[in-house]
């Protein structure tokens, strides 16, 4: 699956993502979020709710006692249900539904997990498909630590959960890997020497050559000129500062 | 000229065009985030999508594993979403909710609350003439505390408020009843049958525990304390337990070739019903709070209100308290 920074030298694998038919005749892939990113987006926004939670607790205690103390009192106030109780349980259930709409579908961990929600369509979901996504948690949850809908992304052809298929959404990878892509390929050196994914090898491993160790750059060098070259990487004896030299040129064209 | 010669060619023919594609995902973005509203912005959009769509079907096919290519699935899912994301203007949206879409939803699914109304009073009926009929079958419906409270002739609910304010009992008893109700839609993913067994569980309890207090003579007092809040709160059990029959229904008789597009439309047109509801629970939890559970409201001002939220109820789903009347038509948010 995709969705990972460039941070690796390989190619772009092909997505097996969900296909969105389009005005134009060419499909607009997505790559569909499994359940691992599903799982790690929520147990980082439970975190963050629980903090949240509990933050609002401890400040709201101690304003309502008015000192270093956070006891409950003996009896049920308003004050205390009002100020303490029950805005941190809002902050703990409307948690996900506010968010994914003023973010647009995604969440502080689904932004880790690097996935967003879309509509089967491609697009933002509506404020009801997200509303309605959210209430469907009170099944998917069941019987515990959302067994059900874990279940269900596991057995579903897009992995989602109930509440995914009452809304018409799916949690889709935010591409990450077109980053920067367009400025590592120049194009007046495709065609002559380099194809463009070789290029966009080349001009990688240029830009991360100081935060290689030593032996792997040279080594990742030598292979990639081998394959330029025509040639095996035993036969390439340049040293470190030659061998990137020869690659500089290579991306710029100038090398014969 | 051989193929590999004519592949390099339009490959870097397509290369040069790096910086319209840039300037595409660039304009899509801000669209996206609405840091610009510029109509020329717009429209030059609409150019961007057949551009990037053109040159990423070509890209698809002479250099598919390259990053190019990614930019370009980027940029041209980005373009799309952004030219297919809905206009957002939230107050007519939400008075186009409340006026139409509401309206329409609760017309949608009028046989079902019928329906679901029969389960609710024939499940009450059967409470009632079950514990009437053998008194020691109230264990399964009512806790001990509150089956000894009534053998003592007293009514669970008299000095609730020296034991818990109005505030927070009108609190607990909203969320409770807002959980229950969205559990009520929510279980007609079941094929509805979630939904059968939780109206008809509450009619059984509610007609159970109405026979019981009338063995002790105290079904007065129980009728006293339900009628201000009670009318709504059970009206609204039925219609959320109606939005939940109707997606049940979706699943057995699906009305799309796909059982799910037939839930995923009937969830998202009965769930409007729910918002609705919740509002209507909000109400009523402060009247349980307030109103209900007060000795010094007299028994008229307890109609009168139960009523009359009922009927605001009705023309709320009717959408005439948001100015719609007979014959108007929908408008689209």
């Amino acid at each position: 699956m995709s969705g990972r920074g460039p941070t690796t030298l390989e190619a772009p694998r092909e997505d097996a993502g969900f296909a969105v038919d389009s005005a134009t005749g060419v499909d607009v892939s997505l790559p569909v979020a499994g359940p691992g990113a599903r799982s790690f987006a929520f147990i980082i926004d439970w975190h963050i709710r629980v903090v949240l939670f509990i933050a609002w607790f401890v400040v709201a205690a101690l304003v309502y006692n008015g000192s270093w103390n956070l006891a409950l009192p003996g009896e049920p106030t308003a004050g205390w249900f009002g100020l303490v109780v029950f805005p941190g349980t809002l902050i703990y259930f409307l948690y996900h539904p506010v968010l994914e709409i003023a973010m647009r579908g995604r969440t502080p961990g689904k932004r880790m997990a690097g996935v967003r929600l879309v509509t089967r369509q491609g697009a933002v979901p509506t404020i009801p498909a997200h509303l309605i996504r959210n209430v469907f948690r009170l099944i998917d949850s069941v019987p515990v630590c959302y067994a059900l809908g874990l279940v269900m992304v596991t057995l579903t052809k897009d992995h989602v959960r109930i509440g995914d298929l009452a809304a018409g959404t799916l949690l889709v990878y935010e591409r990450r890997e077109h980053e920067g892509a367009l400025e590592h390929v120049n194009p007046a050196v495709i065609g002559k020497r380099l194809d463009v994914s070789t290029a966009e090898l080349v001009e990688e491993l240029l830009q991360r050559w100081q935060t290689l160790d030593a032996s792997v750059r040279q080594r990742l060098g030598r292979t990639l000129l081998a394959r330029i070259e025509g040639v095996t990487p035993e036969s390439i004896s340049l040293s470190e500062s030659a061998l990137r030299k020869r690659l500089a040129e290579l991306a710029r064209g100038s090398a014969e | 000229m051989t193929d590999a010669l004519r592949e390099q060619a339009l490959r870097a023919t397509l290369l040069q065009r790096s910086d319209l594609w840039k300037a595409a995902a660039d304009r899509a973005r801000r669209l996206m985030t609405g840091r610009t509203d510029k109509v020329s912005d717009a429209v030059r959009l609409v150019d961007d999508y057949r551009l990037l769509a053109h040159d990423l079907a070509r890209a698809r096919r002479l250099m598919p594993d390259s990053r190019v290519r990614s930019f370009l699935e980027n940029a041209y899912a980005q373009a799309h979403a952004t030219l297919y994301k809905q206009a957002s203007h939230p107050g007519y949206a939400l008075w186009s909710l409340f006026r139409d879409q509401i309206p329409e939803a609760t017309r949608s699914i009028r046989s079902h609350i019928v329906w679901v109304l029969l389960l609710f009073v024939a499940a009450l009926g059967a409470g009632a003439w079950m514990v009437h009929t053998y008194p020691e079958l109230i264990n399964l419906f009512a806790s001990p505390s509150l089956i000894a409270t009534v053998e003592r002739g007293e009514l669970w609910t008299e000095g609730l408020l020296n034991v818990v304010p109005s505030s927070v009992l009108s609190l607990q008893i909203l969320t409770n009843n807002i959980v229950v109700s969205l559990f009520a839609y929510c279980a007609g993913f079941l094929f509805g049958l979630g939904t059968f067994y939780i109206v008809g569980l509450n009619g059984l309890m509610l007609g159970a525990v109405f026979a019981f207090t009338a063995q002790h003579g105290l079904d007065d007092d129980l009728f006293r304390f339900i009628v201000a809040h009670g009318c709504v709160e059970l009206s609204v059990m039925v219609l959320s337990g109606a939005a939940g029959a109707a997606v049940g229904e979706a699943l057995i008789r699906p009305t799309t070739p796909r059982r799910s597009q037939s839930f995923q439309q009937a969830a998202l047109r009965t769930g409007k019903v729910l918002i609705a509801c919740v509002v209507l629970l909000i109400g009523c939890g402060f009247i349980e709070g307030y109103i209900s559970p007060d000795p010094s409201y007299p028994m008229w001002t307890r109609v009168v209100v139960g009523v009359g939220y009922w009927l605001f109820m009705v023309a709320m789903l009717r959408g005439w308290v948001f100015g719609r009347s007979r014959g108007t038509e929908a408008v689209e948010a």
